[in-house]
């Protein structure tokens, strides 16, 4: 027991010298042990357990620790927010409301904005965290979508996070329609027409969730509870799971020297990774205040309050849920009268199948993939984007397809500032949000495949040196020099693929399943993706290969340097200038 | 505790790197640990202390400037702006970010300079269960289920899934009272409240009256609106007059405040335009649905409900500002552009004995955004041509 609370209070270099924190440490994790058995646990879970160290594994920390911000600044919120849509006449400190008739949610809205010490500050907190944590979720799960971190045993939480994702858009919202002003309303409103194009129950849905024909007093207190209850409790509560499967997976690394698929190689977490994780808390917490006390974000009062007769010209949700918007914004004009009911395929596909779509694709690329490689084994080692040509094209296709449509949700900004039709900018996107992704898919994929290209000359015949040499006879070339044992290594360090044949498989599967011409079809089907995965990429070359390279390269380079020796220029231009 | 696997050693991840057969390279174990300028030059060391201990300092005056910034500057009415921002936000603001990011950056300068910085080997385990915990934990599933007796059981399998299917129902029944039934409110709005006959009591005797035609008011301020009021080329935002005076239309104040009010405009608002009477292109049958050019469309978006105020003068276009649906104003507001799937719903109007302008009836097919249950075939006049 005392050896734990020694372990846990030092620092792992040197040998405690038992000074007075370190004992007084001790003293307490005695104390706590004797009642808790905590050592115990240790077991399972070291102490010192370590994590890789990279930049990019900050990025989830980011999203966690502005989770916890939400949490405190919400807090907060909730002792001066009124959930009430009953009507009131403002009488408080912003003068161009007063007397205006509102609902107390907007009332208290401006008594938090204007009339509390520190209120507006902990308003703008709470959004600017909200717009970080999904913005963080975002970029956390590109990194690791690019680096293969998904792959097994890790595809359950790659679902975890997908949902997560989910449920911090419907979380923010909720709770930006909160204060019930004019330009949340008309997001309200939007939502509103959305459910009513929903087949069969949508007319229902919207008169149950706003307790009777839009808007009705009900839906702030409704979103109230869904916003500070509902979500947050299942968000807590999947973010835990999230966290005990990256400590239970241990977290993946970069290859390198000395790691491999069997290690982790990193700082301990105790004191290393809980002060740096613990310090990042506090300056991710920092930058929301600093964000929040220096740049406006959602002036209700300059909106004033919800009136389904008014609207702002440039109304736009925030900028999480402009993709969708944008879809709506260049969908034409569809809808479908057949049998007395009514198809507005204008909402039904960018509203209610888009978004629910992405999420699956986002969902199932794990296990698209693994089954075109058919790889079962477990993946610790991340991989570089450009060496999974096709994954990452994959990924650049989607953005571009998220970034193209939310371009289109600002179209009418765009028109405004850079002097634009508006109409032209749709008809653009209306073909762009298609024709776009296609081309960042194969740009993408070409470009992995160069810069793979790229790697395998830096391996075979050394890195440019940037000397050029002249040789006796007038050529010239330029001085390569062989990389570093590490970097070459790291270089090689990841599979060798194999495009799967769908003829050798078939048959063994012919006999293994029984529904043998499905599983034919699957074949083939399988073997043209693995191809297309596949096929193209440079493979790491053979020791046999490396070998036969550097010693050509030994030899150039060794003739380069006879001719630098007996060359007229022997002075050459490294010592001229 | 010690833990095996807390290894400094670089040799111990050499057992992976043997040269595999077709590997280039073999891995050549992690580089030897490189000591920092703190760990050799106790100067730095000293100084880097200094700097953590300065970092955490520099929080402490930031916490005690946000107490005084939270007494020294005010809110309410009397608040001094910086840079569009009141100053106690700002002041409040920079100081908790000092008093939080100070203490950020020294514990990270403080885990980078201070703490040992040696990287450790810890062994990954697969996923997995040990093969014995697998097959017990299998077993132990096997025994239980042998023991519910399950597969035996047919009856007690079908009857208790039926059971708990059914507690569905109780749940979604819970939910019923969470609002009205949609019923044929999409289809009304409250102009039809004009024109429309009543019985009431006057004078011990019942009597069947008809209520004045709803006259078209002013949005903001409610005045009816006289149709020598409108020039052309003006557009005006309107609502029913009875939001404003209810008792003319014999209809109650409660039925026009707070939630009512709300859902009465997000139906009801107006569109008027006075455009020349010869540029209007008169759907069928809607011939005399406009006062000497004066038009009367709804201003809610056929799309998803947003109210449409972008006005094009030249053209008698309007724009919906939320996702750029544009409708021609004088042609029966046909959808010329964006994403909307019908015209916008036009009021047929006309002038009573006053001059005022006033509406025929109720609209003839539900405005706003489109549901599923919306039935063209009723709709008494379809799209314009």
């Amino acid at each position: 027991m005392m050896k734990s609370a020694d372990v846990a209070s030092t620092n792992g270099t040197e040998p405690a010298t038992p000074k007075k924190g370190a004992k007084t440490a001790g003293v307490v994790a005695t104390w706590a042990d004797d009642r808790l058995g905590l050592a115990k646990a240790t077991k399972g879970m070291s102490l010192r357990k370590v994590f890789p160290d990279h930049w990019s594994f900050m990025l989830g920390e980011i999203a966690l620790w502005s989770f916890v911000v939400l949490l405190l600044t919400g807090v907060f919120l909730t002792l001066f927010f009124d959930p009430s849509m009953a009507e009131v006449q403002y009488n408080g400190s912003y003068d161009p409301l007063r007397g205006v008739h509102m609902s107390r949610a907007m009332a208290s809205t401006l008594e938090i904005s204007f009339d509390v010490r520190g209120g507006l500050l902990m308003r703008q907190m709470h959004h600017w965290a909200a717009m970080i944590f999904i913005a963080a979720m975002m970029i956390h799960l590109l990194r690791v979508y690019l680096t293969g971190a998904f792959r097994k045993p890790r595809e359950i939480n790659w679902i975890i996070g997908c949902t997560l994702l989910l449920l911090g858009t419907i979380e923010g919202f909720t709770g930006y329609s909160l204060p019930d002003d004019l330009l949340s309303g008309t997001g309200v409103r939007a939502a509103d027409g959305f459910m009513k194009a929903s087949p069969v129950i949508g007319t229902y849905m919207s008169f149950f969730l706003f307790g009777g024909e839009f808007p009705g007093d009900q839906i702030i207190p409704r979103f109230y509870a869904i916003h500070i209850l509902l979500i947050p409790g299942i968000l807590l509560a999947l973010i835990t799971f999230h966290l005990i499967l990256v400590v239970y997976h241990k977290h993946t690394q970069w290859p390198g020297p000395g790691k491999t698929e069997e290690n982790v190689v990193g700082p301990p977490l105790m004191p290393i990774y809980m002060a740096k994780a613990g310090g990042f808390f506090f300056i991710v917490f920092g930058m929301t205040a600093l964000l929040g006390g220096l740049f406006t974000l959602n002036p209700v009062w300059k909106f004033g309050p919800y009136d389904p007769s008014k609207v702002t010209a440039g109304s736009q949700p925030d900028w999480y849920m402009g993709w969708p918007d944008g879809l709506l914004r260049i969908i034409p004009p569809w809808e479908t009268h057949i049998w007395g009911v009514t198809f507005s395929w204008n909402i039904i596909l960018p509203i209610l199948v888009m978004p629910p779509l992405m999420l699956t694709v986002l969902i199932v690329l794990p296990f698209i993939e693994s089954w075109i490689t058919g790889d079962k084994r477990e993946h610790h080692l991340l991989q570089r984007p450009r060496n999974a040509p096709t994954r990452t094209a994959v990924m650049a296709a989607l953005i571009t397809f998220y970034g193209l449509s939310w371009a289109a949700g600002g179209n009418d900004i765009i028109a405004i500032k850079m002097h634009l039709s508006i109409n032209q900018i749709t008809y653009f996107l209306r073909g762009a949000v298609i024709i776009g992704p296609i081309l960042a898919f194969i740009i993408t994929r070409r470009w992995c495949i160069s810069l793979q290209r790229h790697d395998e000359g830096k391996l075979l015949h050394g890195y440019e040196t940037g000397v050029i040499v002249r040789s006796p006879d007038g050529g010239y070339a330029e001085k390569h020099l062989p990389i570093s044992e590490a970097a070459a290594y790291t270089l090689t360090a990841r599979d060798r693929e194999e495009v799967y044949s769908s003829n050798g498989a078939a048959d063994e599967a012919g006999v293994a399943a029984p529904g043998g011409k499905k599983a034919e079809i699957a074949n083939k089907v399988r073997g043209k993706l693995s191809e297309l995965m596949y096929a193209d990429n440079v493979q790491k070359p053979t020791a046999e290969e490396l070998h036969d390279a550097q010693h050509h390269a030994d030899h150039e380079l060794h003739e380069l340097e006879n001719q630098i020796a007996s060359g007229p220029n022997q002075h050459g231009p490294t010592s001229d200038h | 505790m010690t833990d095996s696997h807390d290894s400094i050693e670089p040799a111990d991840s050499h057992g992976h790197g043997e040269l595999v057969p077709d590997e280039p390279i073999a891995n050549p174990g992690l580089p030897a640990h490189e000591p920092r300028p703190t760990d050799v030059d106790p100067a730095k060391e000293k100084r880097a202390e200094i700097q953590v201990a300065v970092l955490f300092a520099l929080s402490g005056i930031c916490s005690v400037l946000f107490v005084v910034s939270y007494f020294t500057f005010d809110v309410g009415d009397n608040w001094h702006v910086v840079g569009g921002l009141g100053a106690s936000t700002v002041a409040l603001g920079s100081t908790l970010a000092g008093a939080l990011l100070f203490v950020g950056v020294g514990i990270t300068h403080w885990a980078r300079k201070l703490m040992g910085d040696h990287e450790i080997v810890e062994m990954r385990h697969p996923a997995y269960s040990e093969e014995s915990d697998r097959q017990r934990a299998l077993e132990d599933i096997k025994v239980g289920f042998e023991e519910t007796g399950i597969a035996r059981r047919p009856l007690i399998v079908f009857s208790g899934v039926g059971a708990l299917g059914l507690l569905g129902l109780p749940a979604v029944v819970y939910l019923r009272d969470l609002g009205t039934l949609p019923g044929d409110k999409l289809e009304h709005t409250i102009w039809g409240q004009g024109g429309r006959k009543i019985t009431i009591v006057e004078d011990g005797e019942e009597k069947e009256i008809t209520v004045p035609k709803m006259r078209i008011s002013r949005d903001a301020i409610g005045t009816p609106i006289l149709a020598s009021d409108l020039e052309i080329g003006d557009l005006v935002n309107a609502q029913p007059e009875v939001l404003f005076n209810p008792t003319r239309y014999y209809m109650e104040h409660a039925d026009v405040e707070g939630a009512e009010l709300q859902t009465h405009k997000s139906k009801a608002s107006l569109i008027l335009l006075r455009m020349e009477p010869g540029d209007i292109k008169p759907g069928k049958g809607r011939e005399d649905w406009d006062v000497n050019g004066i038009v009367a469309y709804s201003k809610i978006c056929t799309h998803v409900g947003c109210p449409i105020s972008l006005n094009e003068r030249t053209t008698h276009h309007l724009l919906c500002p939320c996702h750029q649906s544009t409708f021609d104003m004088a042609d029966s507001g046909r959808v010329i552009f964006g994403p909307a799937g019908r015209p916008l719903p036009q009021l047929p109007i006309e002038v009573d004995e006053q001059g005022y302008l006033v509406a025929q009836s109720d609209f003839t097919e539900p405005v706003g955004p489109s549901y599923w249950e919306r039935d063209y075939e009723r709709d008494r006049f379809a799209e314009g041509d």
